[in-house]
């Protein structure tokens, strides 16, 4: 991930004869590296790229490594001479006071901790993204108990319907057998009718298999929190069935031994003929019932405001966020948090208000608290500026996206031209020949650079590790996609489900309802899905009833005048 | 049997009023050839395209002159108003160097007044 990459860059830097010691601490820590032939193919060009992309590494989780490789290519940036916004060669110099807010860009925080460095080994790691990585680790820790006990529950269910399910298979097959076994003597003989009865019961069974398979041999796709409470009815209806069967064999026919083995056939057969409909009532309430649209269900995501509307029919409240979180991880563009904050200077603007600068002025502000409103009042006389503010930054912002998402896609068709599929026909050198992994890491430096600087640009780093962008390149490469889908994935913010597994967080959402989960949907139901950083707020509306009236349109019916009638005055 | 149609035709002569930049005669027209005739209130006839006055100003120079409301407008300095689109008649009433113009008008209460009295 971000390792590798810090330790690719690293190793570049090697034969410039910059730093070394960092490098092996780094590269003892990290247990897999890329190969060692990457680094030879590539132009100087390279370094260049991967200088830029460890600077925004901030991000990462682990923080103890990327100390050292931070430290190390801080001075190396103060070194180099690059031609960068104004703001940010500001920033990288000035020191900043401890009251700033935590968003301020992190190699900012890199230089404190520079200066800092023999002396502290804390980290400061108030963001929400490192905050996240640890309650990450300690919530999966309670996880994994949790899921234990879960499990058994869930084990147990299934457990208790394959026991079921196979009660009722057998039992017609125990119907006819046990009076073969017990009084064959005795039995009338029963010719071509239960011949054909026995086909036929041979046959439903099947059917029967087959569709049990079909419809309830499936991976469930999540585990709800309460009891599904048509499976539960459904077993129980199949119980009952069986175990009345059962009391009506064992008093009429075992106790008195019907002779008349026909009749036996023939109870076998319609206790297999129940089974089926109650597999067609099982399609119905479990299938059939929520196809057709009843609810309009939106969705809201608390953190940005994201939304979508879904149809879904009669489901019950646990169905429904289920469905719910499917749809949400294809449609949803992924949750960044770094996008949720104002920009840094509206914030500043607007915290100095409250906030405190130095200990010395600790003692003033403390005195201001007896007057309020002067505070509140200054404080509201710099708001109104810092909606300007906000709309300058806003539309620099967007200025500095667009030339860089420019530059990107110019870059990206300049690589492609470098490359091409080798035709059939031509020979040429081994040597020259390279598969789709070499050929991506063989373009990949020339458009390194622009990428970096675009996903830093729209904070999209912590997404895409070069691992993933390698790979993506090399996807694009074997299926011979135009230049121009290459950058697609990064120019939008993608769906949630396009992102490593790591992203999907997908075992800790929680559902939030003031009515029981099992209860259907309802026309006014809102439910919550809580997750760590954010939530989705799901509330339902009827669709409503539509009246449908018809009119019938001659073709001949078509016909014009002129309708002025104008009038002037003179 | 016959038909004998009479129209009786009058003769108004309206000086244009200055008001500023603008000549105006302090009426309003509607019709044309270009019209629905069937929209027309004041017509008899309703496949009467002609030119037809539907507003007097009050204190006008149209209406010292003795122009109605309802009146059909035959002819306007000599020019024929009977086949002439909205636009056209327009124009040839409100031309920037004429200070005076000379309307034939024809008025259904004037008919209406000769029929009865003849049948009477």
């Amino acid at each position: 991930k971000i390792e590798s990459l810090k330790v690719t860059v690293d190793f570049l830097k090697v034969p410039l004869g910059l730093k070394k010691p960092p490098l092996k601490e780094a590269l003892a820590a990290i247990p897999g590296k890329p190969k060692p032939r990457t680094p030879e193919r590539h132009k100087p060009r390279r370094s260049d790229a991967m200088d830029n992309e460890s600077q925004y590494s901030g991000y990462s989780y682990k923080s103890g490594h990327s100390r050292s490789s931070r430290k190390h290519r801080d001075r190396r940036e103060r070194h180099r001479s690059k031609s960068r916004d104004g703001a940010r060669g500001d920033k990288s110099v000035t020191i900043q006071a401890p009251g700033e807010p935590l968003l301020d860009n992190e190699s900012m925080r890199g230089d404190e901790r520079d200066d800092n460095w023999g002396e502290t080994t804390t980290v400061v790691t108030g963001t929400s993204e490192h905050s996240i990585s640890h309650d990450d680790l300690t919530r999966i820790a309670k996880d994994m108990e949790d899921s234990a006990h879960l499990d058994c529950s869930r084990h147990l269910g299934v457990a208790l319907g394959v026991a079921l399910a196979l009660l009722a298979f057998l039992t017609p097959l125990a119907f006819l057998l046990l009076p073969q076994l017990l009084w064959r003597e005795e039995l009338e003989p029963c010719g071509t009718p239960c011949e054909g009865l026995f086909i036929s019961v041979a046959f439903k069974l099947l059917i029967l298999l087959l569709g049990s398979w079909a419809l309830f041999f499936r991976r469930p796709k999540a585990f709800f929190p309460r009891v599904f409470v048509f499976r539960a009815l459904l077993m129980v209806l199949v119980f009952l069935l069986v175990v009345s069967y059962w009391l009506f064999y064992g008093v009429r026919i075992l106790d008195s031994r019907d002779r008349n083995y026909r009749g036996v056939v023939q109870f076998a057969v319609s206790l297999v003929d129940a089974l089926l409909f109650v597999h067609y009532l099982a399609v119905v309430l479990l299938e059939l019932r929520q196809l057709q649209p009843q609810f309009t269900l939106k969705a809201v995501r608390s953190a940005d405001g994201a939304s979508r509307f879904y149809n879904v029919g009669h489901l019950s409240i646990q169905r429904a966020a289920v469905w719910i979180l499917e749809n949400y991880y294809h449609d949803f563009p992924v949750y960044n948090p770094a996008l949720l904050n104002l920009p840094k200077s509206v914030l500043s603007k607007k915290m100095s208000g409250f906030k405190v600068y130095s200990l010395g002025e600790e003692n003033s502000t403390n005195n201001s608290t007896g007057q309020p409103r002067a505070v509140i009042a200054a404080a509201a006389r710099r708001r109104d500026n810092s909606h300007n503010e906000f709309y300058y930054e806003e539309a620099e912002h967007e200025r500095r996206v667009r030339k860089r998402r420019a530059r990107l896609v110019v870059a990206v068709e300049e690589a492609f031209t470098h490359i091409k599929r080798l035709q059939e026909e031509e020979q040429k050198n081994p040597r020259e020949i390279m598969d789709p992994r070499e050929a991506a890491q063989a373009i990949f430096a020339s458009m390194a650079r622009a990428m970096q600087k675009y996903l830093r640009t729209t904070k999209q780093q912590p997404y895409h590790t070069m691992e993933s962008i390698l790979q993506h390149l090399e996807f694009c490469i074997t299926h011979d996609m135009t230049p121009k889908v290459r950058p697609q994935r990064y120019l939008t913010a993608g769906p949630t489900i396009q992102y490593h597994k790591d992203r999907w967080l997908a075992k800790q959402w929680t559902l939030v309802s003031e009515e029981p989960v099992t209860n259907g949907l309802k026309d006014g139901v809102v439910f919550v899905l809580k997750r760590q950083d954010f939530s989705l707020v799901v509330s339902t509306k009827k669709i409503p009833f539509f009246k449908l009236s018809e009119e019938f349109v001659d073709p001949k019916s078509h016909k014009f005048i002129m309708r002025l009638q104008s009038e002037t005055s003179v | 049997s016959y038909v004998i149609s009479f129209s009786f035709q009058q003769r108004i002569e309206i000086h244009k009023l200055r008001q500023g930049d603008n000549l105006i005669l302090g009426f309003s027209i509607g019709g044309g050839i270009d019209q629905d005739p069937t929209q027309n209130p004041f017509s008899e006839d309703k496949t009467d395209k002609g030119i037809y006055v539907t507003r007097v100003t009050e204190g006008g120079p149209a209406e010292v002159a003795g122009l109605q409301i309802g009146d059909k407008i035959m002819q306007v300095n000599g020019w024929d108003m009977t086949m002439v689109t909205h636009d056209q008649a327009r124009k040839r009433l409100t031309k920037r160097n004429e200070e005076v113009v000379r309307l034939l008008v024809t008025r259904q209460s004037l008919q209406k007044a000769v029929q009865q009295s003849m049948m009477s």
